[in-house]
């Protein structure tokens, strides 16, 4: 692929990825809205990712720091991220309804 | 087949995961399966990136790149985890803006990292395309600013930065540091090296914290929803920089859809995005509305005692429970379910109504009654049952202040102006839980307290709940 059409590829995903990401949460009842954030927050965990390639490919040892970190705070986000939003689910399937007595 | 191209195979399946989840994330029914969902998306990710890294020699020769790579997501794996376990879920929205902030500080490092490669092949004589560089430098930016304006909307929620700060050169300083943004941008273009990039992230530093600073406690989920959006972008800007579509669509998935979630956010509080970042709710009135109340004869508040309080409620027929924040730090949702269900033993009809921003974030109280176990069909929100509250007996409001605030309906000088609130007002007679008269989250004096309906029960909201419980077993 040409360097052109590598750029122009990743602008088309840059552009589809803007518009589903508006459609595929377009109705959230209000409950939902702490959870939801914290889902989106998790997914952006993968900036980890980004975190180890320029860790692998990190030239002197404070740019070696710098993508340590990264990964480091990726990692925090990623996993923390997604166990927040697992607990916070958790609440709304667990609820068991006690039965009145009358 | 090659590593690159099974790990680009790995992250488009793990892309169609992140989608999937977000849409169940979107339906109470589905939610729980949705984040498993994202984070099977996710585990597939990393594992890709790792055959990309390990299989296909990414690995610069010679470097401990890839032991540091371990150390690094099991250091920051484990403090995640046991972060995210140990917290009380009253904390959950301060744990949610540290760990957007951690992923801002990430984006903007590796976008420091990135500009300093750029730097070097640039004096190697190979510029780099200006699509990728421009990513650079706004994730640059936009991740400082993420992970600053985090670290002071958790300080803010946790109560180490208290009131809101305004000032009136604020808005002349934001214009001016964005002018010097533009000018350090213009440098770098000219052909700057990393000094100017550390001065780019010092910049952000400032307007960030410039920027949520003033911004009044109640609205922080709003500003934490926004941040999440733009830790999104920082993170889309990465991608670009890195060429890495991984990370283009990931970040632009939670760019997009936290937008439209902070503007939702916004929508339910009857308010705009430009309002509840620039007017500094909790500002100004506060101290005005603090020396009215202080010592004036019109204001006095009834109090009433826990054994009154127990016979007036046990032979009512309607009971509607208002909680709030106050019930949330307490941790009193299990007393006040405890209370409901011994009321609702003795014939009163039950139920509760939950305001779209009681607590810190919207859905916080929802969280907290469903940990109590709080049976799902007893929740009303705003719309299903504003209405009741003429024909309701009592309205009992636990630790909720501005929620509950008729201010809002008339007051145009009052910060909440506008936002549609409970009408526990309407009720026949209105029991207020709380610590002291002490003016709530925004900052605002409450005139329901003084309503002649309105009888006081002094204390936190947990002991006094107790305390109630007991009376009423007493009876």
């Amino acid at each position: 692929m040409t360097e052109a059409l590598l750029i122009l590829y990743s602008i088309y995903v840059f552009v589809l990825a803007v518009f589903v990401g508006f459609e595929v949460i377009s109705k959230v009842p209000v409950q939902l809205h702490t959870p939801l954030m914290s889902g989106t927050n998790a997914i952006h965990g993968i900036v980890m990712l980004g975190g180890m390639l320029v860790l692998a490919e990190a030239r002197g040892s404070l740019m070696t720091a710098f993508g340590f970190a990264a990964v480091v705070l990726g990692a925090m986000n990623l996993f923390g991220g997604f166990v927040v939003t697992d607990r916070m689910l958790e609440m709304f399937k667990t609820r068991k309804s006690p039965g009145k007595k009358a | 087949m090659s590593p690159k191209t099974l790990s680009d195979l790995a992250y488009l399946t793990s892309a169609v995961l992140f989608i999937v989840g977000l849409k169940f994330l979107s339906h109470p029914k589905r939610a729980r399966r949705g984040n498993q969902l994202a984070a099977i998306g996710m585990a597939l990710a990393v594992a890709a990136s790792f055959v990309f890294l390990w299989g296909g020699g990414q690995i610069r020769p010679g470097s401990h790149a890839g032991i540091l790579i371990v150390v690094g997501i099991v250091v920051g794996g484990v403090a995640g985890t046991l972060g995210a376990r140990l917290v009380g879920m009253t904390e959950m929205p301060q744990m949610v803006a540290l760990l957007n902030g951690c992923g801002g500080g990430a984006a903007a490092l590796i976008s420091t990292v990135e500009f300093a490669n750029f730097v070097g092949d640039r004096a190697a004589g190979r510029p780099a395309d200006p699509l990728a560089f421009g990513a650079t430098l706004f994730g640059g930016v936009i991740g400082s600013l993420s992970f600053w304006g985090s670290l002071v909307a958790f300080g803010k929620l946790s109560g180490f930065l208290e009131r809101p700060i305004t000032s009136g050169v604020q808005k002349a300083l934001n214009a001016v540091l964005f002018l010097a943004l533009l000018g350090v941008v213009g440098w770098i273009g000219t052909g700057a090296g990393t000094t100017a990039f550390y001065v780019l992230l010092a910049l952000a530093f400032a307007f960030s914290v410039l920027m949520v600073i003033p911004i009044g406690g109640a609205d922080m989920p709003v500003v934490i929803s926004l941040l999440n959006s733009f830790t999104g972008l920082a993170v889309a800007a990465t991608g670009f920089s890195l060429r890495e579509p991984a990370l283009i669509i990931s970040g632009t998935l939670v760019g997009a859809s936290g937008t439209l979630l902070t503007l939702l956010m916004c929508k339910a509080m009857n308010r705009s995005i430009t309002n509840v970042l620039f007017a500094g709710v909790g500002g100004s009135p506060a101290p005005a509305a603090g020396g009215a109340r202080v010592g004036g004869p019109a204001k006095s508040a009834r109090e009433i005692g826990a054994e009154d309080l127990a016979m007036l409620l046990a032979n009512v027929h309607s009971v509607i429970v208002i909680p709030g924040y106050g019930m949330a730090v307490a941790q009193a949702q299990h007393v006040t379910r405890e209370l409901a269900d011994l009321l609702a033993a003795k014939g009163v009809d039950v139920k509760y109504a939950v305001h779209p921003v009681a607590g810190r974030m919207p859905g916080h109280m929802n969280v907290l009654l469903a940990e109590a176990n709080v049976p799902y069909e007893q929740l009303y929100d705003l719309e299903q049952i504003n209405s009741e509250f003429e024909r309701c007996d009592v309205a009992l409001v636990i630790g909720a202040n501005d929620v509950v605030n008729p201010a809002a309906r008339y007051d145009k000088t009052s910060p909440i102006y506008g936002m549609p609130i409970l009408d526990a007002d309407k009720a026949q007679n209105i029991i207020v839980v709380k610590r002291s008269l002490n003016p709530g989250f925004a900052g605002i004096d409450n005139e329901i307290y003084y309503n002649p309906k309105t009888y006081m029960f002094f204390g936190d909201a947990k002991s006094a709940l107790t305390k109630l419980v007991e009376a009423v077993k007493a009876l």
